[in-house]
C-alpha cells in the first residue's frame, strides 16, 4: 500500500506508478469489487487548513475524517449541510470515512432535497491527475464562474479522474430546532404523492423519506422541517394541515424521530450479516413507485424512500444478479440511474458499478478520462 | 482587448456558407446582409464590437444541428448567442464567425408540479420561466439582474447567479438537464428530471463552460414553490468595516437571508439621484431580505435588527408594506441603470471571501485614487460577489484603457484575499488575460483539454475563456486552418 504523507508525495507516487492504482480514503465505501493493482491511501493527508465559520467556509485535507470534520463544526454550532451518509453498515468495513471520499463519491443524504448534493456544496478543489501533475480548480468562494467547472466534474467521480488531495466546501448553521410529520399506511404511491404535495409546499421541508417496511411492518413516511423553534412549530402545523387528505399525522419536535425514522429504513436493516448487495437509484420522483412494484414485485429485496421518493435504496441478500439486471434495464427505460453501492465480489466484479450511459455519453466520458489519466491507472473501471 | 484576425479563406467563402445554411434554416433565419449582421455585432459588454460572418436563428434542436454540421464542414468558427446581455464579451463575434442565435427557441416544453422541474427551449428569458409558473405558486430561483432580458441558454454558459442565489443557488444548482448539440451536430441529451449523475458529471462542467462545449437548446430546470411572503429591511452604517462585520455576524447567527445586499456611498449617491428610493446618506447600506410567512418574516427582522444595532447603525427601515419593500430595492435594482446616466462605466465581478471585505474595499478605494477614477461599489455581500463599477469617460482618449487597467488591478487583488475574478458574469474576452493570476499553466490546460474532448477542432466560442497565447495552437487545427 502507499501511504502518501502529503500531496507531492502523493503526486510523485503517482507519477511513478508502473500499473493500475487503487484510490482509497477511509475505505468505507468499498464496493466489494476485488482491487486492482496497489492501493492508494489518501488518509495520510490530514487537517483542516482553513475555517471561517463567518464566511460558511471550510478548506481540508483529503484524508482528514469525516468525524474530525464535524467535530470542528458542531464546536461552532455548524453542520456539513448534504448530510452525508455513512456506509459502515452496508459494507461492514469499520475505519475512518474521510471528507475526500465524501466528496468523491458525492454521497448526498436527505438534506440534499433542500440544500443540494456534495457536489452543490464543494466550491474548490486540489487534486493530482493520472500524469501526478497537481491541478487546482475553483476556490473558497461561493460564487465563482472562473474557467471551466472541474469541481462537479471531479466530485462523483471516484477518483478516475484525479486523486483529491484538498477540498473547499460550504458549510451551513446548525438549525435551532427540528420537526417532523409523520404519516402512517400509506402505499408508495401515496407516500410519493404526500411527499411531492409538501415539497410543493412553501413550508421549506428538508427531509422527506418514505419506508414502506417501517415501523412493526407499518408504511412509515416522515417529513422534515429545520429552523428557529417557532417556525418549525408552524410549519409542522401547517404541513400537517396540508396533508390531512393523507391521514392523521403526528407532528415529533425532537431529533429522534427523524433517527429512529433513518434507522427503520431497509438501508440500515441490511446489517443483516454479510452477502448483502445495495443499490441506490435516482430517477424522477414520480416514475419510483412504479418501478419498484415491478422489481420488489418479481425480486425478493427490501427498499425505502429518500428525497421524496428521488432516490430508492435498495438491499437484496438473493436473487441479486436477476435483480441486477431488471433494475438497470428499468432505470435505463424511463431515465435515471442506479448505481451498485456494495455487493459480494462475484456480483460487484462483474458488473459496471454505475448506470451505463448511451453510447455518445459513454464515449465522451471515456475521451475525459483519457485525458486526465492518459495511463488508464486511476481506479481503472469503476466508473463504468 | 485582442481578438484573432479573421481567417480570410473563410471569408472568402461567405456566398457557399450562406447558400448551404439556407438548405437547412427558413429564409428569414439566415442573416447575411452586413447592415443586418451589425445587429448582433456586440453584447452588453459594447466597448468591443465587430459584425459576423453570418447570422443564423435556428427554431429547433435539429436547425441547430444543421447550422453546427455544415460550420464543421467548412471549419467555421462559431458564437453561441443567448440575448446578448453577457458584461464579459461572452458572445463577441469575429469577422470570420456565425453567430448562432437561440432567441426563436422560447416554448415551454413541459411543466411538472409533482416532480417541481420544467423543461424549456434555452432562448427563452429568464424572468418568462418564472413567469409561466408563478401563477401556480412556483419560481426559477435564480435571479441575474439582467432576468427581463436574458435567456436561460446564457444562464447556463455563464452558470449566472443573481442577488438571491445566497439562499437558492446558482444556475448549476438548478439545472437537472440539458440538451445540447456538439459542434460536430450530434444532439446529446444529458441529466433530466431525477437528481445527480451517475457516472461523470458531464452536466456540471458544461454548465458554465461559456458555449464553448456544446449549443443548449433545451434544459430541464428545478423548480421551488414560492414562500408565503419576503420582506427587506435597509440598514445604513458610518463605515464599510462596519457594515462588512454585520454581514458576518448575521451569517454566523443562523439566520439565513436570501439576499444581503451591499451599496457604498458613491453608489447610494447615484441611486438616490436617479431613483429617490428615500435611502439615507451614509457610508454603507446594506439590504437584507427573509423569506417565510409573516412571524417568522418578523422573527428573523427581530433577530437582525439586534445584531445591526450592537454595530450602531444611522438606520434601520424595515419595509411596513410591499409598497415600502418596492422602494427599498428599487435604489439597488436601478444602480446600474443609474451608473449609466452619469457615466460610462465597466462592472467588475469579482468574489471574494466575506472576512476579507474590508479590506478589499479599502484598498478598492486606494486604487480608485491611485487611477484617477472613481469606483462605486455595490454587491452581493452574503456570499462576498463584488461589483465594483469603474466610472470612466469613454470618449477622454486613453480613459478607457486607464479603466481596464485599474479593473485589472482589483480583480488581481480579489484573487490575492483568496477569491476569484469572476463570480457570476463569466471570463468571456473581459477576463480572458487575467486568467493566468488565478491559474497555473497547468491548471489552465487540464481545462482545456475537456474543451479539446467536447470540440477538438476548437471552433466553438474559440477566442474566449483562455488567453489567446495558452490557445493559439489549439485554435490553428487542421479544421480550423484549412477553409
Amino acid at each position: 500500500m502507499l501511504t502518501p504523507k502529503d500531496e507531492r508525495d502523493l503526486a510523485q507516487a503517482v507519477a511513478d506508478a508502473k500499473g493500475p492504482l487503487w484510490v482509497q480514503g477511509g475505505g468505507t465505501r468499498a464496493s466489494g469489487r476485488t482491487p486492482q493493482g496497489e492501493v492508494l491511501s489518501v488518509a495520510g493527508l490530514t487537517g483542516i487548513t482553513l475555517y471561517e465559520p463567518g464566511a460558511l467556509t471550510m478548506v481540508a485535507q483529503a484524508g482528514t475524517p469525516l468525524a474530525e470534520i464535524e467535530a470542528a463544526l458542531e464546536a461552532e454550532g455548524q453542520m456539513l449541510p448534504f448530510e452525508p451518509y455513512s456506509l459502515g453498515g452496508v459494507t461492514g468495513v469499520s475505519g475512518d470515512t474521510t471528507i475526500g471520499g465524501v466528496f468523491a463519491t458525492n454521497a448526498s443524504g436527505a438534506r440534499r432535497v433542500q440544500v443540494g448534493a456534495a457536489r452543490d456544496l464543494l466550491l474548490g478543489v486540489r487534486f493530482v491527475d493520472g500524469r501526478g501533475e497537481v491541478l487546482r480548480n475553483g476556490g473558497r468562494v461561493m460564487k465563482n464562474v472562473t474557467g471551466y467547472d472541474l469541481v462537479k466534474l471531479l466530485a462523483g467521480s471516484r477518483g478516475a479522474l484525479g486523486v483529491l488531495t484538498e477540498v473547499a466546501f460550504k458549510v451551513l448553521p446548525k438549525p435551532e430546532a427540528v420537526g417532523h410529520v409523520t404519516l402512517t399506511g400509506l402505499t408508495d404511491a401515496e407516500a410519493v404523492q404526500a411527499m411531492a404535495a409538501a415539497m410543493g409546499s412553501p413550508f421549506d421541508v428538508s427531509g422527506a423519506v418514505h419506508a414502506p417496511a417501517g415501523i412493526e411492518e407499518e408504511p412509515t413516511t416522515l417529513l422534515r422541517v429545520e429552523g428557529f423553534a417557532d417556525s418549525v412549530t408552524y410549519r409542522t402545523e401547517r404541513l400537517r394541515d396540508l396533508l390531512s387528505r393523507f391521514g392523521a399525522g403526528q407532528i415529533g419536535t425532537s431529533v429522534e424521530p427523524w433517527q429512529a425514522g433513518r434507522a427503520l429504513s431497509a438501508f440500515s436493516q441490511t446489517v443483516r450479516g454479510p452477502g448483502g448487495a445495495t443499490w441506490f437509484v435516482s430517477v424522477k420522483p414520480g416514475d419510483a413507485p412504479a418501478l419498484m412494484a415491478r422489481i420488489a414485485g418479481a425480486h425478493d429485496c427490501l427498499y425505502d424512500y429518500d428525497w421524496a421518493g428521488g432516490r430508492i435504496r435498495i438491499h437484496a441478500m438473493a436473487d441479486q444478479r436477476a435483480l441486477h439486471d431488471a433494475l438497470r434495464a428499468e432505470v435505463a427505460a424511463i431515465g435515471g440511474h442506479a448505481t451498485l453501492i456494495h455487493a459480494p465480489s462475484d456480483l460487484a466484479d462483474a458488473v459496471p458499478l454505475t448506470q451505463p450511459e448511451p453510447a455518445p455519453l459513454a464515449a465522451l466520458s471515456e475521451r475525459l478520462r483519457a485525458q486526465f489519466d492518459p495511463r488508464g491507472i486511476l481506479n481503472p473501471g469503476v466508473m463504468g | 482587448m485582442d481578438m484573432p484576425q479573421p481567417n480570410p479563406a473563410i471569408v472568402s467563402r461567405k456566398a457557399e456558407l450562406v447558400e448551404r445554411l439556407h438548405r437547412v434554416l427558413p429564409d428569414r433565419a439566415v442573416i447575411s446582409d452586413p447592415m443586418e449582421t451589425r445587429a448582433y455585432e456586440c453584447d452588453a459588454l459594447t466597448a468591443y464590437a465587430c459584425p459576423p460572418l453570418v447570422a443564423v436563428l435556428p427554431a429547433t434542436t435539429e436547425e441547430v444541428a444543421g447550422v453546427l454540421r455544415i460550420c464543421h464542414d467548412m471549419g467555421v468558427p462559431v458564437v453561441p448567442r443567448g440575448s446578448g446581455t453577457s458584461l464579459a464579451g461572452g458572445a463577441l463575434p469575429t469577422a470570420d464567425c456565425v453567430v448562432l442565435g437561440v432567441s426563436r427557441m422560447t416554448e415551454v416544453l413541459e411543466t411538472d408540479y409533482d416532480n417541481r422541474f420544467i423543461r424549456v427551449q434555452t432562448g427563452r428569458t429568464n424572468l418568462s420561466v418564472t413567469g409561466a409558473i408563478e401563477g401556480d405558486g412556483f419560481f426559477y430561483a435564480p435571479d441575474p439582474s439582467s432576468q427581463l432580458a436574458c435567456a436561460i441558454a446564457g444562464n447556463i454558459a455563464m452558470n449566472s447567479g443573481g442577488a438571491h442565489c445566497l439562499k437558492y443557488g446558482v444556475t448549476t444548482n438548478n439545472l437537472l438537464g440539458v440538451r445540447m448539440v456538439t459542434m460536430q451536430g450530434e444532439v446529446l441529451d444529458i441529466g433530466g428530471a431525477h437528481l445527480d449523475a451517475g457516472g461523470l458529471d458531464l452536466l456540471g462542467v458544461i454548465c458554465g463552460s461559456e458555449g464553448q462545449l456544446g449549443v443548449v437548446t433545451e434544459a430541464t430546470l428545478r423548480i421551488l414553490p414560492k414562500p408565503e411572503g419576503a420582506r427587506p429591511v435597509l440598514i445604513g452604517f458610518d463605515s464599510n468595516e462596519v457594515a462588512g462585520a454585520c454581514v458576518s455576524d448575521i451569517i454566523r447567527a443562523g439566520v439565513l437571508p436570501v439576499a444581503i445586499e451591499f451599496m457604498d456611498r458613491p453608489c447610494i449617491e447615484a441611486c438616490e439621484a436617479f431613483a429617490k428610493a428615500g435611502y439615507p446618506m451614509c457610508e454603507a447600506l446594506l439590504i437584507v431580505e427573509v423569506e417565510g410567512s409573516p412571524q417568522e418574516i418578523a422573527h428573523q427582522l427581530r433577530l437582525i435588527g439586534d445584531i445591526a444595532r450592537r454595530h450602531n447603525p444611522v438606520e434601520l427601515r424595515e419595509a411596513a408594506d410591499a409598497d415600502e419593500a418596492g422602494r427599498i430595492w428599487l435604489g439597488r435594482k436601478s444602480a446600474f441603470g443609474a451608473m449609466g446616466q452619469i457615466n460610462d462605466y465597466m462592472c467588475l465581478d469579482g468574489t471574494i471571501p466575506v472576512s476579507q471585505l474590508p479590506l478589499v474595499l479599502r484598498r478598492i478605494g486606494e486604487l480608485s485614487g491611485e487611477y484617477g477614477l472613481r469606483v462605486a461599489n455595490v454587491f452581493h455581500a452574503g456570499d462576498g460577489n463584488m461589483h465594483p463599477l469603474i466610472l470612466f469617460d469613454a470618449n477622454t482618449p486613453g480613459q478607457l484603457e486607464t479603466c481596464e487597467a485599474l479593473g485589472a488591478e482589483i480583480l488581481k487583488l480579489c484573487v490575492e484575499v483568496g477569491g476569484c475574478l469572476t463570480g457570476e458574469h463569466g471570463v468571456g474576452i473581459e477576463k480572458r488575460d487575467l486568467m493566468t493570476v488565478q491559474y497555473s499553466p497547468a491548471d489552465l490546460e487540464a481545462q482545456m483539454r475537456v474543451k479539446d474532448v467536447f470540440d477538438p477542432d476548437w471552433l466553438l466560442n474559440p477566442a474566449k475563456v483562455f488567453p489567446l497565447g495558452a490557445s493559439e495552437a489549439r485554435r490553428q487545427t487542421p479544421r480550423a486552418s484549412a477553409a
